[in-house]
């Protein structure tokens, strides 16, 4: 009776658990993909925005995907500042050639990386954006500068459909 | 009489107990032998009971006239709050419900943090309490988001961005908690159906927790191991059910109290503006009862870290039986645990009052020193105190206090001596 033999019930046992293992995993699948985004929340994927009557220093918010998005016209003082900044003083290190392609237009979610609140615009200690949620501060290329934020608030894909439309998305 | 002895009276009940034992279970919850000693901070557990099924009833009596959808929630309360006959009362019970069913938990909690109810044979109770705490802490949250106000959708956002603090796969579970990619209508629809589960689930958890309970028997005051039944104890009704009986009417003082003198003196203004996922209000704080667990999480100044901070101060309780090292239960015979347990106290006060202040400055480094004192408190003073404290004797029976002075005293420690 101690013999290790493998028999044929054993072949049985294990044959079975293991069909009846990916059977149940079949079945949890769908009822945990059901609470991913539907056809028609993905449907919703770009959006079309007006610039044109966006003057410099000044900022849009449009709502993409349920999230606010800032389009920036910023000044030239403000390009210039976020330029300036060296990488090494960065938390995040990112260029400002490469978040704002245009320099003038500034298009990025308006989202904190840390909880997700909206920053509030022309605030903090980087002429930026300051989060009053935790205290997360943003130069003037949305960059993570000071706070417990740990990246730079993204940049979405967008183009310019033409000089006045972004399209996001 | 010992339940197992147990038979109905009537030949009814003979017959239908035989074939299903409710009568043995009824005679079994009356007669339970119950220490004689136990003060008021043992009648919470009935109250929480209460404060449960009132939940239960003015919740579902809520759902019969809430919507859950995101065009439709914010509107639907207020159609409960002017329209529905007696609306206001039912969704203020239920709001304020939540409150009274922390405060009473927190009372229930500390009670056995100080006569040591954790220990040994009742770790089970006390975990099984910790899940009810949890799942609490689930249903609260996930009920404050119903409403869809400023405050419900920026807490939603707030707490379920905290999973996005995982390594890789955060952002996905939280697309995935959202099923988009913001807070919106698929996350209040699927709120709403788990916060109608849960309580169901605590429910079952507290059957678990009271059968737990029923194998070793009530704590007590003293803290000692007693005989049951024997002179040491009482049955529990009459003369337990009339002294939770009491308590509970002095709870539904305080909870009448807020219910029709202060219904919104524990809530936010802002939840009464409809959720604009455009605009984030200027000081988010969550509900009272989790403000000391927001402290710890604002106080660590990286995300993830904060966010493991916070789960591992509710989490270190499960653990708790065995971080505290010392045999003596009851803090009564501990002189040095009881300064520290008030000194705990006062520290989860004092981050609480802190987590409803702006992280910054004074506030940010006392929410500092006690998020540490926290974790220095059950990692280090209570494993270090079991072996270092010199506690006083122990009674033999809760009997024998009362019995002091009287020769029978001398005699009873003598015979206890020789037989160990």
């Amino acid at each position: 009776m101690s013999e290790k033999k493998i028999k044929r019930r054993d072949f049985l046992f294990t044959a079975t658990t293991a069909v009846g293992a990916v059977g149940a995993a079949a079945v949890v699948w769908p009822m945990i993909d059901q609470m991913n985004p539907d056809a028609s929340v993905k449907a919703l994927a770009s959006t079309e925005v007006d610039v044109s009557s966006l003057t410099p220093g000044n900022t849009l918010t449009v709502l993409w995907r349920g999230k606010p998005v800032f389009i920036r016209r910023r000044t030239q003082d403000e390009i210039d500042e976020a330029r300036a900044v060296k990488m090494e003083d960065l938390i995040h290190p990112e260029k400002d050639e490469d978040r704002a392609q245009n320099p003038e237009w500034l298009v990025m979610l308006g989202v904190c990386t840390h909880l997700g609140c909206v920053p509030l615009n022309d605030k903090g200690d980087y002429n930026g954006w300051f989060c009053p949620c935790h205290g997360s501060h943003y130069d003037t290329s949305g960059r993570i500068r000071k706070g417990p934020a740990p990246w730079n608030m993204e940049v979405p894909k967008y183009e310019f459909v033409n000089a006045n439309t972004i399209k996001i998305g | 009489m010992s339940e197992h002895d147990y038979r109905p009276k009537s030949k009814v009940g003979q017959w239908f107990n035989d074939r299903l034992p409710l009568l043995t279970l009824a005679n079994h919850l009356t007669d339970y032998p119950t220490p004689k000693n136990l003060n008021y901070w043992w009648t919470f557990g009935g109250i929480l009971t209460f404060c449960l099924i009132t939940q239960i009833v003015t919740g579902l009596t809520l759902a019969m006239h809430y919507i859950a959808h995101a065009d439709m929630a914010f509107e639907s309360v207020e159609h409960i709050m002017r329209d529905v006959n007696y609306g206001w009362l039912i969704r203020y019970i239920h709001a304020n419900g939540a409150s009274m069913f922390f405060l009473a938990v927190y009372i229930h909690i500390f009670r056995s943090l100080f006569y040591g109810s954790y220990k040994s044979p009742r770790e089970i109770i006390w975990i099984l309490g910790i899940i009810i705490y949890l799942l609490m802490m689930a249903a609260a949250f996930m009920g404050y988001v119903l409403p869809w106000g400023q405050m419900s959708f920026w807490g939603a956002t707030v707490i379920t961005n905290l999973f996005s603090a995982i390594p890789l796969v955060g952002e996905g579970i939280v697309t995935w908690l959202w099923g988009g990619y913001s807070v919106d209508n698929p996350t209040l629809t699927r709120f709403f159906t788990l916060h109608y589960l849960i309580p169901f689930l605590i429910l079952g958890l507290v059957v678990l927790h009271i059968w737990a309970l029923h194998v070793p028997g009530n704590n007590n005051p003293v803290g000692i191991d007693i005989k049951k039944p024997s002179k040491d104890t009482v049955p529990f009704h009459p003369y337990i059910v009339i002294k939770d009986g009491f308590a509970l009417l002095m709870f539904m003082i305080v909870f009448a109290f807020f219910v029709f003198y202060a219904p919104n003196i524990l809530g936010h203004a802002d939840n009464y503006i409809e959720a604009n996922p455009m605009v984030t209000p200027a000081h988010i704080v969550p509900e009272w009862y989790l403000l000391p667990f927001y402290a710890i999480l604002r106080s660590v100044p990286d995300k993830l870290l904060g966010v493991v901070a916070m789960l591992s101060a509710i989490l270190i309780l499960a653990v708790l039986p065995w971080l505290d090292t010392s045999k003596i239960r009851s803090a009564v015979f501990r002189p040095l645990y009881r300064q520290f347990y008030w000194i705990l106290v006062a520290d989860v006060l004092i981050l609480g009052y802190v987590g409803a202040m702006p992280a910054e400055g004074l506030y940010l480094l006392i929410a500092r020193v006690a998020t540490a004192y926290y974790f220095l408190h059950f990692l280090v003073i209570l494993p270090v105190l079991g072996f270092k404290e010199k506690t006083l004797p122990v009674p033999l029976s809760i009997t024998e206090p009362v019995l002091a002075g009287s020769p029978n005293l001398a005699a009873a420690r003598n015979k206890e001596s020789k037989l160990e």
